[in-house]
């Protein structure tokens, strides 16, 4: 049977490695095989790596707005003034490094979108780094983070056009969470909850970038979104469970995605998009295009 | 939705709507002219492909697909000057689509022997995209299984050219549409199909009587391959 939610997921990994699990999941559900969808996986995790090393700081987006603050972070969390510290610093660099090489036409892996593609990455590569992993371990986790979008995706909706910024944001938090509490080794249940805390503490979160682009607010959300995974990884590691049961946190998502006004889905409209500024930005950008 | 759905693509940025499902539009344009690159290209932008297509690089996009480039090829940034390199001209216009999906570009090429082809195309989101019109005719194809598209007079007899075609190669039929302007008129046929055929497939088509154009495009690489 298809896993199709958090309870199922929980149940499947109870007795079994979840990266096993899930990987089965696949196989069935597209009917491939299992090397093939290996190396599927395989090449997308060199290709968050090769977008990792690919960051230019001198570019910049279309509207001018975003480029460069990854390298003003990197060297901030290098400087040994962070509130944060050194590695959780090298987390929001990576953050927004890959948020701005989005932005600025180079080259990333959507996870689940373009929009939010900066968290995943964010909490694996320095993770990996630092425990010295290597890179198939690190494929194990990525089954687990896209099993855990998958069914948030079943369940209520991946696209901030639907169901707001909680939906792109807030579930590559929840992915990346869940990667991260397997990767320290989390029971399926730790992974579930981690996933159930990070889609809680960004519930609501709406979908309001600037002229319509991937660049503001979306690019400095993606640091927010692996801050949050971290913060539920760990929490879900100490044993601390979601009160509220997972796969009731996703029926939450997708009623508050119901519920949020359509000048927050991705319609430039409202939210920070609606500011004065936000407003002449898009002005100046409409005037370009004619 | 399946695991790689979540997981990927590689995809030069900013968008999966705006920039690679521009670049998907651009690539089964110039698969359908099948003439390599075209030597002009006209393009209208239609919703919100015209109003934030600029911010999201989609004019860029669109041109890095007609040259061929994939998804995640980084010269897209910079297609505008391959074009004029490989010496294709091209113009963007904003246009009005109507009853299609907000992410709709029409496309006019050229190709080097001067045959021309028209095509729209809408991004559904997440990279994926549909051609909705060849050649003035309603169509609903995305070209990532292996194609094939026939375009007829509209009389009898065709439908059936081509399936005992397919019959006689053992190749299996996935989708059907027909569409034409008016009885009698400019007719099309849309196969997806389960594998490639072969060229002698096409010529014997192609050579039928009543049978104007055969044109047959193979399948997309499911992900660019690092
Ligand atoms: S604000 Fe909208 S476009 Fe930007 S990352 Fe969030 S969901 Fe995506």
């Amino acid at each position: 049977m298809a896993i199709d939610s958090l309870a199922g997921l929980m149940q499947a990994g109870a007795e079994r490695d979840l990266f096993d699990v899930i990987l089965e999941n696949d196989c069935r559900e597209r009917g491939a095989l299992r090397e093939d969808s290996l190396a599927r996986m395989r090449m997308l995790y060199a290709a968050i790596r090769r977008a990792g090393r690919g960051y230019d700081p001198a570019l910049r987006s279309g509207s001018g707005m975003v480029g460069g603050d990854g390298a003003r972070m990197r060297a901030h969390a290098a400087s040994g003034k962070t509130i944060c510290g050194e590695y959780i610093g090298s987390v929001i660099a990576q953050a927004l490094e890959m948020g701005e090489s989005n932005a600025c036409m180079k080259c990333i892996v959507a996870a689940p979108t373009a929009g939010s593609c900066g968290v995943l990455p964010a909490v694996l590569l320095p993770y990996q780094q630092r425990e010295g992993l290597d890179d198939e371990t690190m494929v194990r986790a990525m089954y687990v983070s896209g099993m855990i979008g998958q069914i948030i995706a079943r369940k209520a909706s991946i696209a901030g056009a639907s169901g707001g910024c909680q939906a792109e944001i807030g579930s590559a938090s929840a992915m990346a969470a869940a990667a991260l509490c397997y990767l320290a080794g989390g029971s399926a249940e730790a992974v579930c909850h981690a996933a159930a805390i990070a889609v809680k503490s960004l519930l609501g979160l709406v979908c309001d970038p600037i002229a319509g682009l991937v660049e503001v607010p979306c690019v400095k959300r993606n640091a927010a979104g692996a801050m949050i995974a971290m913060s539920s990884a760990d929490m879900a590691l100490a044993g601390i469970r979601s009160a509220v049961p997972p796969d009731e946190v996703i029926a939450a998502m997708r009623e508050v995605g119901d519920k949020m006004d359509v000048s927050l889905k991705e319609t430039g409209v409202g939210g920070v998009a609606g500011t004065p500024f936000g407003q002449s930005i898009a002005k100046k950008m409409s005037g370009k295009s004619e | 939705m399946n695991i790689f759905d979540i997981l990927g693509p590689v995809m030069v940025g900013p968008s999966s709507s705006h920039t690679a499902g521009a670049v998907r539009i651009g690539r089964i344009a110039r698969r359908l002219l099948g003439e390599g690159t075209p030597v002009h290209a006209w393009i209208g932008l239609s919703g919100s492909f015209a109003a934030t297509g600029r911010g999201h690089g989609t004019d860029r996009a669109i041109i890095a697909g007609l040259l061929g480039m994939q998804t995640d090829d980084e010269r897209i940034a910079s297609s505008f000057a391959c074009a004029a390199q490989e010496g294709m001209a091209f113009t963007f216009e904003s246009v009005k689509l109507t009853g299609e999906h907000p992410n709709t570009a029409k496309l006019i090429l050229t190709a080097r022997s001067g045959r021309t082809m028209e095509m729209v195309a809408s991004s559904l989101g997440g990279g994926r995209i549909m051609v909705v019109e060849l050649d003035g005719l309603r169509a609903n194809f995305s070209g990532d299984l292996p194609t094939l598209i026939v375009q007829n007079m509209d009389q009898p007899g065709h439908v059936s050219d081509v399936t005992s075609m397919l019959a006689h190669k053992g190749i299996n039929i996935a989708t059907l549409q027909l569409s034409r302007d008016h009885p009698g008129g400019n007719a099309v046929m849309i196969l997806e199909i389960d594998k490639a055929v072969p060229q002698e497939g096409i010529a014997w088509l192609a050579r039928t009587e009543g049978i104007r154009r055969v044109t047959f495009v193979d399948a997309e690489p499911v992900e660019v391959q690092a």
